[in-house]
């Protein structure tokens, strides 16, 4: 008898997700689909609106990484501008998009995957959530809580609010830095690296207990996408887009992002709402690619700080110069916290950061712009063209969980595989399948620009497509 | 309209919510309010500008009337007795203000008018939190052809404040209404794109006086927008050079 297992809600990631387990006559895993199930449309509703709406209509795809959205659209709209921004604007810019990634690194790991890791992944779904940690390790609990503070907190001193802030405008940020606020991020910063190194300290003291979950967690080799500085350093803001292979040889460097549809291309398929873009020399699905904290450690051959790059050589010491398991995306994402704390650190002490010329006024001068930048979970792209009264005709953006659908893909299979018996089904080996999701810190709501709850569902059905067992909420994720 | 000019010393006393107050002949029932620190809430009324008694949020009861009248166009007279406050008018300001925003597109959270916008401070004035009517939604399209400035049909209430200035201050009578009723919609010279208009000064007066997020200065953002709000002190200044003009 064949049957079907299905995951929904996927709980524990942002935005809303099915997964399909087929499965043969002798109950193995036969297939699996990962179905993102909603649809927003932004590329659609922004038609007509004025160039300069754009990053504050874009940065309302997504309430975790609106930072992310605001630095890659106001990026697209300086391209349009055809302006260099002030240096101080960017390194500004740069902080904001810092803090951004602490904060939601920190939100993955410690309110999405720490249960799984301080619980076990096989603890009672009732207790395996953000509030189980803080009962059984309070201490942990509020680390996360802290280290999320802290960048939030970076993010409200700098754009006056924590969510949606519109200082990054079109050629530059609306206000500089005063000396006060300089003073009170540095003051946070010796108590955020002390959280961001106990947690690593302690993290790379565990790992070794997930070697079943290491080698199956999109286990495979393949090509990574990130950006680095010219000279091949960890970069998060602007620079080449950087394609290497499974053993970091240099495969392809887009040194103009608008020319990035020679190197990426997107297919669709009819199961779900999230595009699939792959590597376009190698065609749809060879070119599977990931992207994110673990990818861009891959590309880049050194963070450029010290203690980030202590951290990367035990890293690469350890698990080899590409690691090819997803599962390794929670350490990259450690690493990165420091290098970001680490960088706002080093930016704030810079002699111009104070200046107050922070903006660049321009008129649209191109009708076609591009910008880029790393957002938490990987690289995202905006891609706009306008009239010539700078309204907007069309828009574009591959968002990083888009980049990283394929590996999902694979890797829930894989993972599945592993775990998956059709005969003695228990929760856990659900709770793995979509555990190598979190592993990979989607962001689905972005992704296909999509709102909700967030929610995954998992069911199992015949060959027939009778509905054998389902596992739905109220699971885990309901403590978000 | 010249209210204020007609030369007469003669004073009177009518009542507003139960007070006596003190009138000069000529005077609005707003104008005699807001002497007297009433208030009353507007939205198409400017002071320096003809009153033009569009948007009824400044309905008032009158003792005597059964019909709610605008206090901005309505003359004060003796003895009258004005209520400014009652749950009849606040149920008909609320509505007012519930058909406004139901009427076009208001998106405050991206519109560059948010926090500096009129319409969005009565609604917080009137704890309007939802709109009992159904959205309308309109495909409405937004002029950029002016070379420094926007007008977007969608944030626009017709308060006719734009056509009023244009007309009144700068002459140059560039701005009017075309279409009727629900269709009315403001447009530049013959409704042709603001940008091709051989009237405009581009003076910026109706930019600066626009109550909500419709006629904007190109380039602005969602951050720049209470830089606009120091421009609405030119209300005084308007007065001044319209009645220097007589």
């Amino acid at each position: 008898m064949v049957r079907e297992i299905t995951i929904d809600p996927v709980t524990r990631i942002e935005g809303h997700a099915r997964i399909t387990i087929q499965l043969d006559e002798a109950g193995k895993v036969a297939d699996t689909l990962f179905h993102v199930t909603q649809f927003r449309g932004f590329e659609k509703l922004i038609e007509g609106r004025p160039l300069s709406e754009m990053p504050s209509i874009m940065a309302r795809i997504c309430g975790i990484c609106p930072v992310s959205h605001l630095m890659a659209s106001a990026k697209a709209c300086d391209d349009l501008l055809a302006v260099e921004i002030p240096a101080t604007a960017v390194k500004l810019r740069k902080i904001m998009n810092f803090a951004q990634i602490i904060q939601s690194h920190a939100l993955n790991f410690f309110h999405l995957s720490s249960p799984d890791l301080l619980l076990g992944m096989d603890a009672d779904p009732a207790e395996r959530n953000i509030f189980g940690v803080i009962r059984k390790f309070p201490d942990r609990a509020k680390d996360g809580v802290m280290l999320r503070k802290f960048g939030q907190q970076i993010i409200e001193w700098l754009g006056g609010k924590r969510v949606h802030p519109a200082w990054v405008v079109p050629g530059g940020v609306t206000e500089p830095l005063s000396p006060e606020r300089r003073e009170q991020i540095l003051g946070n910063v010796t108590e955020g690296m002390a959280i961001a190194r106990r947690t690593i300290d302690w993290y790379k003291g565990i790992v070794d207990n997930y070697t079943e979950e290491i080698a199956s967690f999109a286990n495979f080799p393949s090509l990574h996408l990130g950006l680095t500085t010219p000279e091949g350093n960890l970069e998060h803001y602007d620079g080449p887009m950087t394609f290497v292979d499974e053993q970091a040889r240099n495969i392809a460097t887009v040194t103009n992002p608008r020319h990035y549809a020679s190197y990426i291309d997107e297919a669709v398929e009819d199961f779900t709402y999230l595009k699939f873009p792959f590597y376009k020399p190698m065609g749809y699905p060879n070119g599977l690619y990931r992207v994110g904290p673990l990818s861009r450690l891959c590309v880049a051959e050194r963070c450029g700080t010290p203690l980030a790059d202590m951290e990367l050589r035990e890293f690469r010491q350890r698990l080899g110069r590409v690691p090819s398991s997803s599962f390794h995306y929670h350490w990259a994402r450690l690493i990165e916290i420091i290098y970001c704390i680490e960088m706002i650190r080093t930016i704030l002490d810079e002699a111009d950061i104070l200046d107050t010329f922070v903006r660049a006024r321009a008129r649209p001068n191109r009708f076609e712009g591009v910008g880029i930048s790393e957002a938490p979970r990987g690289l995202l792209l905006h891609h706009y063209k306008i009239d010539e009264h700078g309204q907007m005709r069309w828009a574009n953006m591959i968002i990083a969980s888009g980049h990283n659908n394929l590996a999902m893909n694979r890797g829930i299979k894989q993972v599945a595989e592993r775990f998956v018996d059709g005969d003695h089904l228990q929760e856990g080996m659900l709770n793995r399948v979509e555990a190598v999701i979190r592993a990979f810190d989607p962001c689905l709501s972005c992704s296909t620009h999509a709102i909700g709850q967030m929610a995954m569902v998992i069911e199992l059905r015949q060959s027939d497509g009778t509905l054998v067992d389902k596992l739905t909420g109220p699971r885990d994720g309901d403590a978000r | 309209m010249t209210h204020k000019s007609i030369p007469t010393p003669d004073s009177f006393t009518l009542r507003i919510d139960g007070t006596d107050v003190v009138a000069q002949v000529g005077q609005s029932i707003l104008e005699v309010a807001q002497d007297h620190n009433i208030g009353i809430p507007t939205l198409c009324y400017l002071e320096g500008l003809t009153p033009w008694g569009g948007c009824r949020l400044c309905l008032v009861e009158i003792k005597g009337s059964g019909r709610l009248l605008p206090a901005c166009s309505t003359l004060a007279t003796e003895d009258m007795d004005v209520t400014t406050t009652s749950p009849r008018i606040e149920r008909y300001r609320r509505t007012i203000v519930e058909l406004l925003f139901s009427e076009r597109n208001h998106i405050c959270a991206v519109c560059v008018s948010n926090g500096n916008c009129e319409l969005q401070t009565l609604a917080q004035e009137m704890g309007v939190t939802h709109v009992h009517v159904p959205y309308r939604y309109p495909t409405l399209l937004v002029d950029s052809s002016h070379d420094g400035f926007r007008l977007d049909h969608n944030r626009c209430v017709m308060c006719t404040r734009c056509v009023r200035v244009c007309e009144e201050i700068e002459g140059a009578a560039t701005k009017g209404v075309g279409g009727r009723g629900i269709d009315s919609m403001i447009i530049n010279d013959l409704n042709e794109p603001w940008g091709e208009s051989d009237t405009c000064t581009s003076c910026g007066k109706c930019v600066s006086v626009c109550p909500t997020g419709a006629l904007t200065e190109k380039g602005t953002t969602f951050a720049d927008m209470a830089k606009r709000r120091e421009r609405r002190e030119l209300l005084p200044y308007l007065t001044q050079t319209r009645e220097g003009r007589r």
